[in-house]
Parts: C-alpha cells; structure tokens; sequence
C-alpha cells in the first residue's frame, strides 16, 4: 500500500444534522491532517448531505480515517478515491475593474482562451468566473494579476466517482 | 434482547398524554428502565430536577459531590450491569464537570447517557449565565450528541441515546436540553429506538471470514489467544471459554478484559501489556497465531509496535470495522459480535492441545514467581506490599469481589494479583487512565450490584482527586469496602522517575492527612494498618461488615510494580526487575 502522501478525495454521504462538520473535522484535527479543501451540498438522495474533502496524506492514514469517519452514528457511509476515479472541479470568481475591459485588449484575450465567463459587468468592475481544474485556475490567475485584481475566491474541490457508489441501495435496504 | 420489566411498562407506548418537556425527560428514562441516575442540580436543570421530586418512589437520584463522579458512578454501574448508567448536571461547569468521565467512558467503550441542561434557547450563543457549548466541548469524546431545543423532541431523541449508548460498540452519548424545552408542554408517548439509519450497529459476519479464521487458528502450532473487554461487553465468556477449552490455546487478557475467564482457568495465562505478566508478553513475540478477541492492540498493549508479533497471523475478532488494522495489520478480520463470531468460528475449530506451547508459559510463569511475584505476594522485608494486601482481599474475599481501581502501581498490582472469578469484576480506567474514577465507580458498582462485595483499591493520590464523595457514600449508605493503598507517593509516576529520570522525585511525594479521621468525619467505619500482623484481620474485619468502610494500608514507600515493559520497548524486552 503506498505510503507517499498523495492527494485524495473523500467523499461522505451524511445525515443533514448540525454539529456533523464539527465532529467529522474534528477526525482530522486529532491526527493533525491539514483538509485542503471541504465542500458540503445536498447529494442526489434527498436528505442526505455530501461532504467532499481533499486531503494529501498516505492512502494507509487515509483507510484509518475512513474507518473512523464511518464510525460516527451520522455518517451513512464514506469513500475516498484517487484523481483519476473522479470527476473532479473547482470554481472561482475573480473581481476585476471594469476600466480594464476596455482599456486591455490582453484580458479579453484571456477571457476567451480560458473559457472563462462573465457573470456580471457595471461601470465600476466585473466578475469573471472559471470552473475546471487547479491548474487551469491557477494558470488565470496569474495572467490576471499582472492587471490587478480587486477580489480572487476559488471555491473547494466537488467530485462525482466513475464508479457507481451504490449508496441508494444501502438506504434503501434499511427501509425494508 | 432485554426484557422489560413491568415499570418500564407503564411508560412504554402508552397514550399520549400532555405534560411538560422535564416530566417527559423522567418518563422517558423510567420507560428505558432506569431505577438509579447520578447527578448534581443547578439552574438550568432545575425543572427536571421538581420532577425526579415529584417521582421519588419510582426513580432513586443520588447526589454526587461532583458531577465528574456523577459520570463514573454510572461508569461503575454500567460496568458491572452491563447496563446504560445516566448521569445528569447543569448547564456550563455542571456539564464541563462530566467531561473527564465521558471520555473515560468514550476510550473504555462504557454505555452511560448524561443529560445536561442548557440555557434557555434564545439565549443560546449569547455568553449568557452558565452557557458553555457543551455539544461542541464533548463531540470527540462521545459516542453520538445531540441538543433538544424543543419539548417534543425529547422522546425520540432520548430514545436514540439509550439504544446508541448501548447498541453495538457501547459508549456515552450526551444529550443536552434546554431550559425553555424542559418547561414546554407537549403531547407525550414513548416508543423505544430500534435502529438509525446511518448506524450498522454490528457488521454483517461473513462466513468466509470465519472459515479463514478457522484454517489459521487450526494449522497454528504455537497459538495464543489475546481478549478483551469485548468479550464482556458481548456476553461471550462462555462462548470465549468453549473456544480455549476445545482448542487448548493459552488465553491472555488485556486489563479490561480481567475476569471474562476466572484467574484460576488452567488456560488463563495472564494479562498483557506494560505491567502484564511475563510468558504472554514474552510470547507474543514468539507466537505462530495471535487471535485477538474484542481488543483494540492499544500502545500500553502492544508496546513498540514494529516490534509486535510480525512473526505471528494476526487472526483479529472485531466489532468495530475502524480498530481494524488501526494499529496492528491482521491477516484475517472477523467482523461481527463477539459472542456469534465465537459461537460459529467454534464449530469449524479442531479439539487440540498445545502442552510442549503451554509448558513454555509454565515455565516463564514461574521465572516470573521467582523473580517478582513471591516477594509481592509472600514479602519478607519489613514493609507491607500492595500485593499482600491483594493477597488477603482474595482470601477474604474468596475471589467473589469486584474490584474497582483507580489509576497507577496499585491499579497494576490489583490486576495482576486480584482472583477473579466471576465475570465484570474488574472496574477500572484503562484507556483514559483517570485518577480519581475507583471511588465514585465504586459507588455506581455496589449500587448496580448490591448481592456484589465491591472493594475499590485507591492510591493515596487518586483518592484524594474524589475523596469527597465520601459524602455520597454516607449520605446513601452505600456499602463498599475502600481500602487506600498508602505509599505518601504518587507512585507510578515516581516508579518512572526513578527508572527514567535519575530518581528526580519532581512533585511525586505526598504529605497526608490523616485519612482515617477524614473517613470518620463522614461516619465511616475506619482503620489504619501499619504492620503485617494486623492486615489479615483488619482485611476480615472490613469484608464481614455490612457498611462502607475504610482501611488505609501503609505499604512500602518505593516498591516498583514489575514485570515492566519500558515506554517505547518491544513486548519481548519485558524488564523483570
């Protein structure tokens, strides 16, 4: 089993209670593993909540923290996967003056070749968003700052699995 | 499945009926069959607290002197029961109080329920008079927590604590509620909890992982057996002796698996661990097969853990899939609960014996008597040893007590000497290592079991950390026997700065008071002894009471407990002096 640190994605399908964040980060905090990153949504079952966390750490320490995040009464049931078992994303905003639009014919270069989107433009600044993979972002990013920019967020890393993950089924099998 | 007794009836699914959120609290607990709860009031409990008035007749409150031995009284009591101990406190340091205990409970699997109460709802967040984010301050160290903000949550949400706290691997579960809750009306009925749904209480057992159990334990040739509390917890002593007896493979036990085979079992080989005996720590490292029965290969089990058993099978019996290969990589895992992976690993086990591997444990037993038992038990210095007054606690006791230890040399010596022939008799703080748990243990013990002689083994130093509840012991009249074991050290902590810090005693030795006049302070029977003819009959004297009563033993100021396996050394290197 490797015992390198690499990224992995886990990804926990929960009950949507309050306190399951606190008691689900606090695995991670006792083992002194940093999350890159956390995204919590709604899953595709209905009341069910799905946590994605990235974490880059041994895939031993990553089965050991599976087992004691599946332990917890709330959590339904947790995966983790390498990059190329998922689907993974990530999105961002930048803030950008508006005057530069105009004034910089490079940025609408930029814009087009990142496949980057406008979401909104007044005369004071635009927003520019971008989803897809770090590099991509971070590869905007640094075009973009040559310019200046008012305000950057990248949101956390959201993955669905090529395999199936066959959680409906274990829901359901608790009903009969 | 529990059977229900006719009390729990009277509240089990009845009609619904509008009461208050604090009635409905007491209700609740009387319909899980709680008859005894620990606990301390103040403010933010107070409307539970006019209930448990109002029901005096139907559920007995015993007030602690502190809410941290409001929590291990329930520990004591679930120990020895094996049923749900309930603790209750107050809000802010009422609940913070309860924390050491629930983390004791947490570590050592123990199925207790604390019930806290919290400001009022609309208070919450606002720094207001005893708020402490008690939900937040216990997550790691409980089994499941939950807040009730609204009276009609109560039931369900009660429910769950109970069936949580005791279904598959046990623990404590705190549930806190809310003063407004707590006064609210609503229209109350109490169904209990049989199942959550993100909760696999028990993991399937796989036939196949049985069988492949059975092929290694079959073909072992220096097999060897490791149990623990797991086998209590499961009710699988008999299951766990049927496996021994038929396979005649030497059975050790970690500290919380003590008493699930009698001491006195032929096959019964000893405890494992730092202060464990020596033929099963030095065999570990020689074993073909180690089968680990309801035990988590802890650090003070399993010592330098690169070291451990890497030329055994691991064959690993388990309820709880996260102690898989947490710490040591098994070659087979049998998932599932103790007593029906036993009961079906057992048929497909050949009837075997192992006398050549036995004789080996023989032999380093009696290295073992020669070198650190005999003086221990049959001492000839003058001084009195912990282990002679063990010695006697066995005779006097016939073997019959449960015993409930504090934390330190003492703790070590009565495992490890104290006979044990009935199942969860040893009530002690293993994972946690709390001092100040044996006595108000103790209390939730004899209270559990009244038939039980309950003899609690305290150092000086534990004791003075919840001596106060000397004071619950007289005011409920609660019969267990204390001795104090008195070396005016904190003595396991000097052990290692005499082996480890070149006897830099810092803050390792203790002036006393005088413990016998504390003792009587509070109406207890109380003795002293000093010198050797004196213990055996201060011993039956303490036994034949039918009261609390103390003894303080003075023993010898700097005896070291051996064997030892140093911090951070391989189980093999086990030191015998």
């Amino acid at each position: 089993m490797a015992t390198e640190q690499q990224l992995y994605t886990i990804s926990i399908y929960t009950e949507n209670n309050i306190g399951l964040l606190n008691r689900i980060s606090a695995i991670f905090q006792r083992r002194r593993i940093n999350i890159e990153s956390l995204n919590i949504s709604v899953s595709e079952i209905e009341g069910v909540s799905r946590f994605t966390i990235l974490v880059n750490m041994t895939e031993v320490n990553v089965k050991k923290i599976l087992g004691q995040i599946e332990k917890q009464v709330e959590v339904i049931k947790a995966y983790y996967h390498e990059d190329d078992e998922t689907i993974f994303q990530e999105s961002c905003l930048f803030k950008i003056k508006s005057d530069l639009l105009f004034e910089e014919r490079q940025i609408q270069n930029i814009i087009k070749e990142s496949n980057a989107r406008i979401v909104t433009v007044n005369k004071a600044f635009f927003v520019l968003e971008k989803s897809g993979r770090r590099s991509e972002i971070e590869l905007l990013h640094r075009e973009l700052s040559v310019f200046g920019i008012m305000q950057f967020v990248r949101s956390a890393r959201i993955a669905v699995t090529k395999d199936e993950l066959k959680i409906t089924k274990m829901l359901n099998a608790f009903k009969n | 499945m529990e059977t229900l007794t006719a009390k729990q009836k009277q509240y089990l699914e009845q009609p619904k009926v509008r009461i208050s959120g604090s009635e409905a609290i007491v209700r609740c607990l009387l319909a899980e069959g709680v008859e005894v709860l620990y606990g301390y009031p103040g403010g933010a409990i107070m409307p539970v607290y006019d209930e448990l008035y109002k029901y005096e007749g139907e559920i007995n409150h015993v007030l602690t002197r502190h809410e941290q031995c409001a929590a291990h009284a329930a520990q004591g009591y679930a120990r020895i029961s094996g049923k749900v101990g309930v603790a209750m406190a107050t809000s802010g340091p009422g609940a913070t109080n309860l924390i050491t205990g629930i983390a004791d409970a947490q570590i050592d699997s123990t199925p207790i329920v604390c019930i806290t109460g919290q400001v009022p709802s609309h208070l919450l967040g606002s720094d207001a008079f005893q708020e402490t984010d008690i939900v937040g301050i216990s997550t790691p160290v409980t089994k499941w927590n939950h807040q009730i903000t609204k009276a009609s949550q109560i039931p369900e949400i009660i429910a769950r604590a109970f069936y949580l706290a005791r279904s598959g691997r046990p623990g404590p579960v705190l549930i806190d509620i809310t003063k407004d809750a707590q006064f609210e009306e609503f229209d109350f009925q109490y169904k209990k909890c049989t199942g959550v749904r993100s909760y696999v209480p028990v993991p399937e057992l796989k036939k196949s992982t049985i069988v492949a159990a059975a092929e290694v334990i079959n073909s072992a040739k220096k097999p060897m057996i490791v149990w623990g509390q797991g086998v209590i917890l499961g009710k699988a002593e008999q299951e766990l002796k049927a496996v021994i007896e038929k396979t005649g493979i030497p059975a050790a036990w970690t500290i919380l698996g003590a008493s699930a085979i009698p001491t006195s079992h032929p096959l019964n080989v000893g405890m494992v661990g730092m202060h464990g005996n020596y033929a099963p720590n030095v065999l570990t490292n020689e074993c073909d097969v180690l089968i680990a029965i309801g035990m988590r290969f802890d650090d003070r089990v399993t010592g330098k853990l690169d070291e451990y058993a890497t030329q055994a099978k691991i064959v690993h019996f388990e309820i709880d899939p996260s102690e898989i290969d947490k710490n040591v990589k098994s070659d087979v895992a049998v998932l599932g609960d103790a007593k029906d992976s036993l009961s079906k690993v057992l048929a497909l086990l050949n009837t075997n014996s192992h006398p050549e591997w036995l004789q080996k444990f023989n032999d380093l037993y009696d290295i073992e008597y020669n070198k650190v038992i005999k003086n221990d038990l049959d001492p000839t210095s003058q001084g009195l040893t912990m282990g002679e007054v063990l010695k006697e606690i066995n005779v006097q006791t016939k073997g019959e007590a449960a015993i409930v230890t504090d934390v330190g040399q003492h703790q070590m010596i009565a495992c490890r000497y104290a006979d044990f022939n009935v199942s969860k008799s040893n009530i002690t703080s293993g994972g946690l290592g709390t001092m100040g748990f044996a006595l108000p243990a103790a209390i939730g013990a004899k209270m559990a079991a009244p038939e039980r002689e309950v003899v609690a083994i305290i150092g000086d130093g534990g004791y003075q950390m919840t001596i106060q509840e000397l004071g619950t012991i007289f005011q409920n009249k609660v019969p267990v026997k204390i001795v104090v074991l008195n070396n005016e050290f904190l003595g396991m902590v000097r052990q290692w700065q005499q082996l480890f810090f070149d006897k830099r005693y810092a803050s390792t030795e203790m002036v006393n008071p005088n413990f016998v006049a504390i003792a009587q302070g509070y109406y207890i029977e109380a003795k002293k002894v000093t010198e050797r003819k004196d213990l055996a009959s201060a011993v039956k004297e303490m036994i034949a009471s039918d009261e609390p009563y103390f003894l303080e033993v003075c023993v010898e100021k700097e005896n070291n407990v051996f064997p030892m396996v140093p911090s951070g050394a391989s189980v093999s290197d086990i030191r015998l002096e």
